[in-house]
């Protein structure tokens, strides 16, 4: 400090700028301005004409409007899910077929004839290769058709038009309206959601930008709300409508999200990120075609093989863990039956279960391999016979209804199945997005409360949802 | 200038020939090349198109947040390339922006290339002139003429170098369109056969100016030949932080 005070060039700078007053910025810019105005009418021939926006004007008074902007946006959202969902079946079902169904027993095969070890075999063909076997055969086909999607709006300029759609609701909760670009990268990834904010430039509103982005429901879980709906929603209907049914109910959690992600907005820049809303300039960029092979390909190689690596990174410990969990013997009980026991009070206090609330914490790696791990740690839990191939072993059923049955042997009803898909909303982050955030923020503070809010709030609502169901007896 | 041995020396085939892209080996670099630019102007695009590299791209204003490192070659020489974060300016404190100010700062980049929306130009030149204050060696890349013709927007290329007073190159960097002579013009900047002499701003209102003068004499003193002594007593007068320190620490003097 002393320093400071002793250099002649920072103590007239700082008695001349107590001279000019606030007004230096403003005039810099002007004086920026002219110059810049001056220079472009000399350069540029055909002034008065700067660009021809017709179309792109026409387009955005569709797309940006009170009365069509927020259809049109949903009506995107569904259709690209819609894709995502019925294209992603297919693939998904062949790499299964692969990876599981062929791979795994000829993977069994092998280990016993070189004579491995029951627990290693154990540990590294049921549980870690298992858990990057489901990752991989689950993740990689919906990621593939909804990244591609979602760039394919980017590169045509579709993302600035849904950010100047949501400018007015963020400005109202206090956010930052850029918040709407960090929101819609968090449906594909939080984590790539959370990096995103640094476009936003006041660090309060940077703060709730980040916070809340947990709240967009991220590519890894949309696959059990997808499964979850389909079981537990679309059953509720007649068959031939419960495929639209199941989809619109994911479609109503994301907006759901969306809720809680203005609402925690809104408290949090009420309490403790008080101050004010900055404005911006949103620049609304001309529509450009987008060029389709290229997106195809650089967003499968960038966002898609990336993500799917760090997923598999995260599956390969988890499905170690999920093993020996279920294999640790202490007492009459594996150590996995003897959590849920010790979970399953409090989780049935909320209308979820031990299982659940379980497989929630083995799974915090990866949202990806929460379905999987439900299911494993419900059949060793009952020891259902016929199901999976042993403790610990990660499986998936070849249908819907075997699943269901499952469930519904452990104890589910259509409110757990609710539940469940409000709490994969509304739970603490996985652990690279936590990370992440702790890079973003250098913050343990702000960490913790990433972590810890959305998980509080998804306790509440389920309990609240259970009462509610209760109530009306349900 | 020196004698052309062939004609194929400034032959646009020929040129695109000798450029290898060396995508992330950015090992004995010999020069070091910014890329700056408002957002959305095609930046990405540039550095893809030049370092061989798939850097996303996508059409929507600050999807560059961090500093992305490519390196190509041309001419047997070696030029490392950072794209920085799109910016409209340099004049706030948020991250993006100070990313992109101090590297063209303290980063000391042998030429900044400056990447313009042909179509929007004028908004553009906000930060063209601003980087101007700060380096004397850049090259403003006119990206999406293609698009500007689309448009009816005629731009006299060589009016506007004279008034940048630095060289106006037309791209469209999508189909690698003026690429090869972007490349040779950085390549005469960064080798100093071309010497940049950028426009500073000219108008500066009547009260500001008088302080603005005093401080500058006041910097030029205690570091002569500081090539932006101007632009470091416009950032003190607004009470930029990391500058102060720069002044405090003496570390200005390693920019003369």
């Amino acid at each position: 400090m002393s320093d400071k005070k002793e250099n002649s060039i920072v103590q007239m700078a700082s008695e001349l700028r107590w001279k000019l007053g606030d007004n230096f910025h403003d005039k810099l810019t002007e004086s920026l301005y002219t110059d810049a105005s001056q220079i472009a009418s000399k350069a540029i021939e055909m002034p008065g004409r700067e660009r021809d926006y017709t179309l792109d004007s026409k387009i955005d008074r569709i797309v940006t409007s009170k009365t069509w902007g927020f259809p049109i946006m949903i009506g995107i959202l569904a259709v690209v899910l819609w894709l995502t969902i019925t294209g992603a079946n297919y693939p998904s079902g062949m790499l299964f077929t692969l990876l599981i169904e062929k791979a795994y027993p000829a993977l069994k095969t092998l280990s016993s004839n070189i004579g491995m070890i029951w627990w290693l075999e154990g540990l590294l063909v049921d549980g870690i290769y298992l858990a990057v076997a489901w990752v991989v055969s689950v993740m990689l086909p919906p990621m593939a058709i909804f990244f591609p999607l979602f760039t394919l709006l980017e590169d045509f300029g579709y993302l600035p038009r849904v950010a100047f759609n949501l400018d007015a609701l963020f400005r109202k909760s206090g956010a930052h309206g850029k918040q709407a670009l960090t929101m819609s990268m968090g449906w594909g990834c939080n984590a790539a959601g959370v990096i995103a904010t640094r476009i936003i430039d006041s660090p309060r509103e940077r703060l709730i930008a980040i916070i809340t982005n947990n709240f967009s429901l991220c590519n890894g879980r949309w696959p059990t709300q997808i499964l979850i709906a389909t079981i537990f929603i679309g059953a509720l209907v007649p068959a031939s409508l419960s495929g639209t049914v199941a989809s619109l109910s994911v479609i109503g959690i994301a907006l759901v999200g969306v809720a809680f992600m203005f609402l925690t907005s809104w408290l949090l820049s009420r309490t403790v990120l008080k101050g004010e809303v900055s404005t911006f300039t949103l620049e609304l960029p001309p529509y450009r075609p987008p060029r389709f092979w290229q997106t195809i390909y650089t967003s499968i190689i960038d966002r898609t093989l990336i993500v799917l690596w760090r997923a598999v990174v995260f599956a390969a410990p988890a499905g170690a863990v999920i093993w020996l969990v279920s294999n640790i013997q202490v007492g009459e009980l594996s150590l996995a039956n003897q959590m849920i026991a010790w979970l399953n009070p409090f989780g049935l206090f909320i209308g979820l279960n031990g299982v659940i609330l379980l497989a929630y914490i083995i799974a915090i790696p990866a949202n990806e391999i929460i379905i999987p791990t439900i299911l494993m740690l419900t059949v060793a839990n009952l020891n259902l016979a016929g199901f999976g191939s042993g403790d610990g072993v990660m499986f998936e059923l070849e249908s819907d209804l075997d699943t269901a049955n499952i469930l519904m042997a452990g104890g589910w009803t259509a409110l757990t199945g609710i539940n469940l898909m409000l709490f994969s909303l509304l739970h603490n982050p996985c652990s690279t997005t936590i990370y992440t955030i702790y890079k973003e923020t250098k913050s343990a503070k702000w960490t913790t409360v990433a972590s810890i809010l959305p998980i509080i709030m998804g306790f509440v609502v389920c309990f609240l949802v259970t009462q509610l169901w209760n109530l009306l007896g349900g | 200038m020196t004698v052309n041995t062939s004609a194929c020396e400034d032959c646009a085939f020929h040129n695109v020939n000798s450029l290898k892209k060396l995508g992330i080996d950015t090992t004995d670099v010999d020069f070091v090349i910014a890329l700056a630019g408002n957002p959305n102007t095609g930046k990405s695009t540039v550095f893809n198109a030049l370092t061989g590299l798939r850097q996303h791209t996508g059409n929507w204003p600050g999807k560059t947040v961090v500093r992305a490192e490519g390196a190509y070659q041309f001419d047997q020489k070696k030029y490392k390339l950072i794209d920085l974060p799109g910016t409209y300016s340099l004049l706030s404190t948020s991250q993006d922006e100070e990313v992109a100010r101090n590297f063209i700062l303290f980063g000391k980049p042998d030429v900044t290339v400056i990447v313009a929306d042909a179509t929007r130009l004028e908004l553009n030149l906000n930060l063209v002139l601003q980087i101007l204050e700060i380096t004397n060696k850049a090259v403003l890349c006119l990206n999406l003429v293609d698009e500007a013709k689309r448009h009816n927007i005629k731009i006299d290329q060589r009016e506007l170098a004279k008034n940048l007073g630095i060289p106006v190159v037309e791209t469209v960097a999508r189909s690698q369109k003026g690429i090869p002579e972007l490349l040779s013009i950085v390549s005469d900047v960064a080798s100093g056969k071309i010497v940049c002499k950028p426009r500073r701003v000219k108008t500066l209102s009547g009260s500001i100016e008088e302080s603005v003068n005093q401080l500058t004499a006041e910097i030029e003193k205690q570091f002569p030949g500081l090539p932006n002594s101007r632009w470091v007593a416009f950032r003190l007068l607004e009470g930029d932080e990391r500058i102060t320190e720069a002044v405090v620490n003496n570390e200005l003097k390693e920019l003369v």
